[in-house]
C-alpha cells in the first residue's frame, strides 16, 4: 500500500506543484479558476487517452515515440508558461493596483488564460497517464491486496493535492507587490527546467547528441531521486547530472523569458504613447 | 538589427509576438538533430512476473547501447534507471527500445518503478 501511495503521490506532486505555482502567478486574473479547472479536466481526459495508446505511442518513430511525445508536450508547456510570464509582466502594474484597491478579481484581460489552462492540461496529462497505467495495472492483476493498493493510490493522490495547496497558499501569502515578481521568476525557472528535461528526452531518443556528456554529478550531494531533489527539480529545474545541452536549454529558455518579460514589462505610460 | 531596435519593434507589435519568441527559443533546442551512431551494441531484457530476465548484464564500455525490453506481463511497467538516465513506460505485452549513451566502466542499477520490490537489475560496464 505504501509503495502505491508513494508512486501516485510522486506523479500527482509533479503536476500539482506546477498547478500551485501557476495559480499563484495568476492571482487576480478574472476567470483563472475556470481555466485551471478546465485544464485539469482536459488533462485527466488526455491521460486516459495517452494511457490507452501507450503502446502505440511508444512504438512510433522506430521506438522513439514516447520520448518525442513527451518532449513535444514539455516544449508546448514551456511556450505556454513563457507566454503567461510575459503577459503577467505586461499587466503587473494595473493588476497590482486593482488587487490592492478592490481586493478582488480584476478583469485586466484574459489572453493568458488559454496559456494557463493549456500548461495545466499538459502537466496533468503527462503525469496522469502514468497514474492511470499504474492503477489499471493494479486492477488487472486482481490480487488480494488490489483494494489496499487502490486505497494507497487514493491517499497518494490526496496528499499530492494537499502539498500543492500548501505551496499555493504559501505563495499567495507573499505581499502583492512582490508576489508577481516571485511567481514570475519561479515560473521562468520551472519552464527552463521543463526545457532541459525535453532535451533529455530527445537525447534519450538518440535525436540530439550535441554536447551530450555530463557536465557535473552532484547526485551524491543532492540526488534528484530524493524528495528535496525531486521538489527542486520540478520547481527550479534542479539536475544532478546535467548534460551540456541541458544546461544550454535551461539558460536559453530562462534568458528568453526574462528578455521577453523585460521588453513587455508594464510601461510607465500605455504602450504606443511613447515619444 | 540592434537589440534596442528589436526591443522597440517587439514592444510596438502585438502580444502574440511573445509566442513567436518562445517558438524561436524552442527552435534553438530542436535545431541540432543528429543521427544515431552506427556501432551500436544491442541487448534484450524481458520482464516476466515483474522480474527482469536477465537481471544482471555485462555491457561494453564506450559503445552506444540499444536495449530492447519485452514486457511479457499483462500489466504495464515503468522501466527506469537514474544511473543510466532514462525512464520509460512499457505497456503490458509489448516491447520498447531504450537507447543508452556510451558508458564509462562501473555498475549501473535499473528497476521497474511499478514493482520495485521484485523488478530490480544492474548493468556492469567493462
Amino acid at each position: 500500500m505504501l509503495a502505491a501511495l508513494i508512486i501516485v503521490f510522486r506523479e500527482v506532486l509533479e503536476a500539482g506543484l506546477i498547478i500551485g505555482v501557476v495559480l499563484a502567478a495568476s492571482r487576480g486574473v478574472h476567470g483563472r479558476n475556470g481555466a485551471v479547472a478546465l485544464g485539469v479536466l482536459a488533462g485527466i481526459a488526455g491521460s486516459i487517452i495517452v494511457a490507452v495508446f501507450a503502446s502505440g505511442i511508444s512504438n512510433a518513430f522506430d521506438g522513439r515515440g514516447q520520448e518525442i511525445f513527451v518532449a513535444a508536450i514539455l516544449l508546448f508547456a514551456v511556450i505556454m508558461l513563457g507566454w503567461h510570464v510575459a503577459w503577467m509582466a505586461h499587466h503587473a502594474r494595473e493588476m497590482t493596483q486593482q488587487l490592492r484597491q478592490l481586493g478582488s478579481d480584476v478583469s485586466a484581460g484574459r489572453q493568458s488564460l488559454f496559456a494557463l489552462g493549456a500548461a495545466v492540461a499538459v502537466a496533468v496529462m503527462r503525469e496522469g497517464s502514468e497514474v492511470v497505467l499504474f492503477m489499471t495495472g493494479i486492477l488487472m492483476q486482481g490480487k488480494d491486496n488490489g483494494f489496499e493498493l487502490l486505497i494507497g493510490s487514493g491517499i497518494g493522490l490526496m496528499l499530492g493535492a494537499v502539498v500543492s495547496m500548501v505551496l499555493y497558499f504559501g505563495l499567495a501569502a507573499i505581499p502583492i507587490k512582490q508576489m508577481f515578481t516571485v511567481t514570475g521568476v519561479l515560473i521562468t525557472l520551472l519552464a527552463a527546467g521543463l526545457a532541459a528535461s525535453a532535451v533529455k528526452q530527445l537525447s534519450n531518443a538518440g535525436l540530439l547528441n550535441v554536447f551530450d556528456s555530463t557536465v557535473w554529478d552532484s547526485s551524491s550531494i543532492l540526488s534528484e531521486d530524493s524528495w528535496p531533489g525531486r521538489v527542486l527539480s520540478i520547481l527550479v529545474g534542479y539536475m544532478d547530472r546535467p548534460t551540456g545541452m541541458q544546461l544550454i536549454a535551461y539558460v536559453a529558455t530562462a534568458a528568453a523569458i526574462f528578455f521577453m518579460s523585460y521588453i513587455l514589462r508594464a510601461p510607465a505610460k500605455p504602450v504606443g504613447q511613447r515619444a | 538589427m540592434s537589440i534596442s531596435r528589436f526591443a522597440r519593434a517587439v514592444r510596438r507589435s502585438s502580444f502574440s509576438s511573445v509566442l513567436l519568441g518562445s517558438v524561436l527559443a524552442g527552435g534553438v533546442m530542436g535545431g541540432a538533430l543528429v543521427a544515431q551512431a552506427e556501432d551500436t551494441h544491442e541487448v534484450e531484457i524481458s520482464i516476466k512476473d515483474h522480474k527482469f530476465e536477465p537481471d544482471a548484464l555485462k555491457l561494453p564500455v564506450g559503445k552506444p547501447i540499444k536495449i530492447t525490453v519485452k514486457n511479457l506481463d499483462a500489466t504495464p511497467e515503468e522501466f527506469e534507471s537514474h544511473d543510466l538516465g532514462f525512464e520509460k513506460i512499457i505497456a503490458g505485452n509489448s516491447s520498447a527500445i531504450i537507447r543508452v549513451k556510451p558508458l564509462k566502466p562501473g555498475t549501473y542499477i535499473f528497476f521497474g518503478e511499478f514493482h520495485q520490490d521484485s523488478a530490480l537489475g544492474h548493468v556492469v560496464a567493462e
